[in-house]
């Protein structure tokens, strides 16, 4: 077997030197009823390189490449080209091989790596630290509902209708079993909740969590919320799941929010039909003590040279078992390495060259796409992604669209199945890889479905 | 001093001390420093060109960005010479050995990185209407099934990220099931050997948490167990093999107790590799497994990440698993059940871990890991696992102590301790001095249950010939701190960087680059 190096005369010396007269004697702490006596039932057996990889070339055909076809989903994950060089960078093996850098004489470049994301992150966000990762937006969100109920120590959070309703999801999942409360609504075509949530913030909030863009697309000044959250000693937390955006829009830091937590996708990483992904977490400087996850800090070593290490890990699992501010332990280290990397080929310049040009192909699609008779739009306000009020359930014209091998967003009523107004709904993301013909070929087809 | 490295390095060398001699750069040849992108980045630069934005009136709310964002930016050239010498101050398993206890560094086949990157995978989006992605659920569901085969268990939730994310999924899921039963059990029961997950994943849930003592040949204390057992106990999280890196050959009867007072076992999976095709944990009564696809089949670590760590569960826990989830219908046509359509499917779910499907990039990798292998290759390794761990301990029991040696074979990791180092001298410091020697260290100070804990993981990927260095390198260095070599306590010599100060790091918490304050111009 090509991955095995341990020939039959190895093996052979190696009991010799255990002692043992077969590999069996080395299972004998297994009992016998539980030991299988030759290869498992219902695994086929080895198979060779080429063989591998003509099965999953044959099962990837099978699936519409984002590429190939006019391709306008978002909702969470967005499409954006990602310069060759990231890929290759985070294939060297000294990256991809290595683990959680335990040692760090022997990890600077993971390490090195983890500080510039973490400013990176920072600055993006507007906030004083960022983590060294968490497994993606979802999970990031809720520790920061988490990390807010240790800061305030309390236990009621009001989530924003606007924040997407899978993290709204996990929240609900992780909140069942903390016994924290959380206030939930839909949202509605007619405008965010901002205001009542203002009204509802009360003495016994421990956070309100508001997503920016919101899952509408629609974008909010959080200064308000930020106040209100202050005056009564709760937290904002700010949930970015498209960060091209902040290239062009003010970040929830520099508007008051304690928290901003993202995902982090967008850049580097790749739509790899959900995951991995790496989940952004940053916050004020103050409430550091209180963060989940890895933290990487700058020291030096004995000769005074400037280094790196993990630090801060009385707050982790491995130190406090049962009383860690988190149960995370391996995150997202190689999708954190791919953003970082882009981020660093895009610069400021680059980021906001970017955001320019996914704004301005939104606008345009939005122009040619409320062309089409029946067709409305939601948003007031937007980034790179709106959405369309159709005159039909929009979960059916995504699926005579898919027939036309055009991906044409995500229907609401597929996020939101319970809602009569809302599967109308298309969310339409609009990026720098979308063209002019995409835009037209979509509108047609669009009208063609409609009429 | 034997001479252990024939073609390079040779110990007798180590007099010329070339850490006295500095050069104008700080470089020492291949050993090249790298400053921050912070110090040789700038705002204005960019290494990616795009197209110019066509010019619309903007529908920004009013929110255009308005101050910078202190972003530096690198030319392509730049940032491909920034990260590859990044990546040359790192320790991979591409490098060498990797032995570090309990994380499983096995050889990461590059035929994984190939299918994982095939447009039709690496290219599609979570929410793409089913039709459109059959084969991404067929890779989904075809790597659940030979996930259930290999473990005999019932069913498998494959959305969560890492393993700790499995164990919470587990822990849900037997919250769930006690919820369904009306029932409070607010004690999980740990091990003192389990990885520090375990209580934070228990404790996160809101269970009590109670420790349960090792024997003295390292496994879990079973009349202990057993005595603690009652109508509060909500179940016991075991690691099988345990962290000791022995067999838990009572861990049947655990769970048959543990069922007949009600509660549930949890079993760590994170040393699977050592039994994989040779063991199914379904047959030990085992209720919920988290598998570390990185880990037993080989996705890449990646410096932290991104791990993947399906649960496999049992007839009873597996109503309560977390949605979405893959199934076949009848047609031979994949079905994702996620909210829209798990109603009748799936209604006692306590719901969603994470925003989409779970890590399918390791999916891809592991499943082609699996076929490689096949059921043959499988069993071969785990026995190659075993026989590369029980090597390293026999050849090495004579040298440092190996509390648990005399228990019988070990599985697929051996355990040492401190014990009989000179006085002042570490377990930190023979890991320092495995760097010197060219190795990524074994997993030090864990488990707790020993002192000094040394916990060394060879894997299956490793050749006799590598076991045979890394055995008379980690011989040579203990040697020296039983006899008390002071430069072993200054060690590493020859790495990126010497001892650095964690102290310091934790006192003044510096996390993200400042830029350095100016000298006040004189007046």
């Amino acid at each position: 077997m090509r991955y095995l190096p341990l020939t039959d005369q190895d093996r052979k010396a190696m009991l010799g030197v255990i002692g043992a007269n077969s590999i069996d004697d080395l299972f004998v702490d297994v009992p016998e009823e539980a030991r299988l006596d030759g290869p498992i039932a219902g695994l086929p057996m080895h198979a060779s390189e080429m063989a591998v990889e003509r099965h999953f070339a044959g099962l990837a055909r099978q699936n519409l490449a984002a590429g190939d076809h006019p391709f306008f989903l978002g909702a969470g994950a967005y499409k954006h080209h990602v310069p060759a060089s990231v890929d290759h960078l985070i294939q060297r093996g000294e990256f991809l091989t290595a683990y959680t850098p335990y040692q760090p004489e022997i990890a600077q470049g993971t390490l090195q790596m983890l500080f510039e994301f973490q400013t990176q992150v920072a600055r993006l966000f507007g906030c004083d630290v960022a983590n060294a990762s968490m497994y993606d937006g979802s999970t990031a969100c809720w520790e920061a509902i988490g990390m807010a109920g240790r800061v305030t120590k309390r236990k009621k959070a009001l989530l924003s209708s606007g924040l997407h309703p899978h993290y709204v999801s996990v929240a609900r999942t992780m909140a069942r079993f903390t016994g924290d409360t959380l206030d939930t609504a839909l949202p509605s075509f007619d405008g965010t909740d901002i205001e009542q949530l203002i009204a509802a913030v009360d003495g016994e909030t421990s956070c309100v969590v508001v997503q920016y863009p919101d899952i509408l697309g629609r974008i909010e000044d959080l200064s308000a919320i930020a106040a209100k959250c202050h005056e009564h000693g709760a937290l904002l937390i700010a949930v970015v799941t498209e960060p091209v955006a902040l290239g062009a829009i003010r970040s929830p830091g520099e508007m008051g929010a304690d928290i901003v937590v993202g995902e982090g996708q967008s850049l580097g990483v790749g739509l790899q039909f959900g995951g991995p992904y790496v989940g952004l977490f940053a916050c004020k400087e103050k409430f550091v003590r209180q963060m989940p996850g890895r933290l990487c800090g700058e020291t030096v070593d004995a000769e005074g040279k400037r280094g790196f290490v993990l630090t801060l890990s009385t707050r982790e699992q491995h130190i406090r078992r049962e009383k860690a501010t988190s149960n995370i332990c391996t995150n997202s280290g190689l999708c954190a390495l791919a953003f970082s990397i882009h981020m660093s080929l895009l610069g400021e310049r680059g980021l906001r060259d970017l955001a320019a040009l996914n704004h301005a192909n939104a606008v345009r699609a939005t122009e040619r796409l409320t062309q089409v008779p029946g067709v409305g739009i939601v948003n007031e306000s937007f980034f790179n992604e709106f959405t369309l009020k159709l005159p039909v359930n929009a979960r059916e014209a995504v699926h005579k669209l898919a027939e036309r091998k055009i991906l044409g967003g995500v229907s609401l009523g597929r996020l939101y199945p319970d809602d009569g107004q809302l599967e109308y709904g298309l969310l339409v993301a609009v990026t720098e890889v979308v063209t002019d013909e995409d835009i037209e070929t979509f509108a047609d087809a669009l009208q063609e479905i409609l009429s | 001093m034997s001479a252990i490295n024939t073609s390079g390095w040779k110990p007798e060398m180590a007099n010329n001390d070339v850490t006295t001699s500095s050069t104008y750069t700080g470089n020492r040849a291949l050993m090249l420093e790298e400053a921050l992108i912070f110090e040789i980045g700038d705002s204005e630069t960019t290494g990616v060109d795009l197209e110019d934005a066509p010019q619309v009136a903007s529908r920004l709310g009013g929110l255009e960005r308005n101050r910078t964002i202190g972003l530096p930016g690198l030319s392509e050239p730049q940032t491909v010479r920034h990260y590859t010498r990044l990546s040359r101050q790192n320790y991979g398993i591409d490098l060498g050995f990797f032995p570090l206890g309990s994380c499983t560094m096995k050889h990461n086949p590059r035929l994984n990185e190939k299918v994982a990157r095939m447009k039709g995978f690496l290219d599609v989006h979570p929410m793409q209407p089913q039709e459109t992605v059959q084969g991404a659920l067929a890779v989904i569901h075809q790597l659940a099934e030979w996930l259930v085969t290999l473990t005999g268990m019932h069913s498998v939730a494959m959305s969560p990220k890492a393993g700790a994310h499995g164990e919470l999924c587990g822990i849900l899921a037997i919250k769930a099931a006690l919820d369904a039963r009306g029932e409070d059990r607010p004690v999980v029961l740990v091990p003192e050997s389990a990885h520090g997950t375990n209580p934070a994943t228990a404790a996160f849930a809101g269970f009590r948490v109670e420790n349960i003592p090792a024997t003295p040949e390292g496994r879990v204390d079973v009349a202990a167990l057993k005595a603690r057992l009652g109508p509060d106990v909500a179940g016991v999280m075991i690691t099988n093999p345990n962290t000791c890196g022995l067999f838990e050959s009572e861990l049947k009867t655990i769970s048959d107790a543990v069922h007949a007072v009600g509660g549930f076992v949890y079993c760590d999976g994170a040393n699977f590799n050592a039994i994989v095709g040779r063991v199914r944990p379904g047959d030990l009564g085992v209720d919920a497994m988290h598998i570390n696809l990185h880990k037993t089949f080989s996705t890449p670590h990646g410096g932290g990440g991104p791990g993947s760590g399906p649960v496999v569960l049992s007839e009873a826990l597996a109503p309560f698993g977390p949605i979405p989830y893959v199934t076949r219908l009848a047609d031979g046509r994949f079905k994702l059940v996620e909210e829209e359509n798990a109603g009748e499917d799936h209604a006692q779910t306590f719901g969603r871990m994470t925003a989409f499907h779970g890590q399918m990039g390791m999916f891809t990798r592991a499943l082609s890991y699996i076929m490689s292998h096949g059921a043959d290759g499988l069993r071969q390794v785990a026995e190659d696992a075993v026989l590369n761990a029980n090597y390293v301990l026999r050849s090495l029991e004579n040298t440092l102590e190996a509390p648990f040696a005399g228990s019988g074979p070990c599985m697929h990791e051996a355990l040492f301790t401190d014990n009989g180092l000179a006085e002042g001298f570490t377990t930190l410091d023979i890991a320092k001095g495995l760097i010197d020697e060219g190795f990524h260290p074994m997993t030090v100070y864990f488990p707790l249950v020993v002192h000094g804990a040394m916990l060394v993981e060879p894997t299956e990927t490793e050749s006799k010939a590598a076991l045979d260095q890394f055995i008379g390198a980690l011989r040579s260095v203990a040697e020296r701190a039983k006899a008390g070599d002071a430069s072993l306590k200054s060690a590493p010599h020859f790495a990126p960087r010497r001892r650095l100060d964690e102290t310091l790091a934790a006192r003044k918490p510096q996390l993200v680059w400042k830029e350095p304050e100016l000298p006040v111009a004189a007046e």
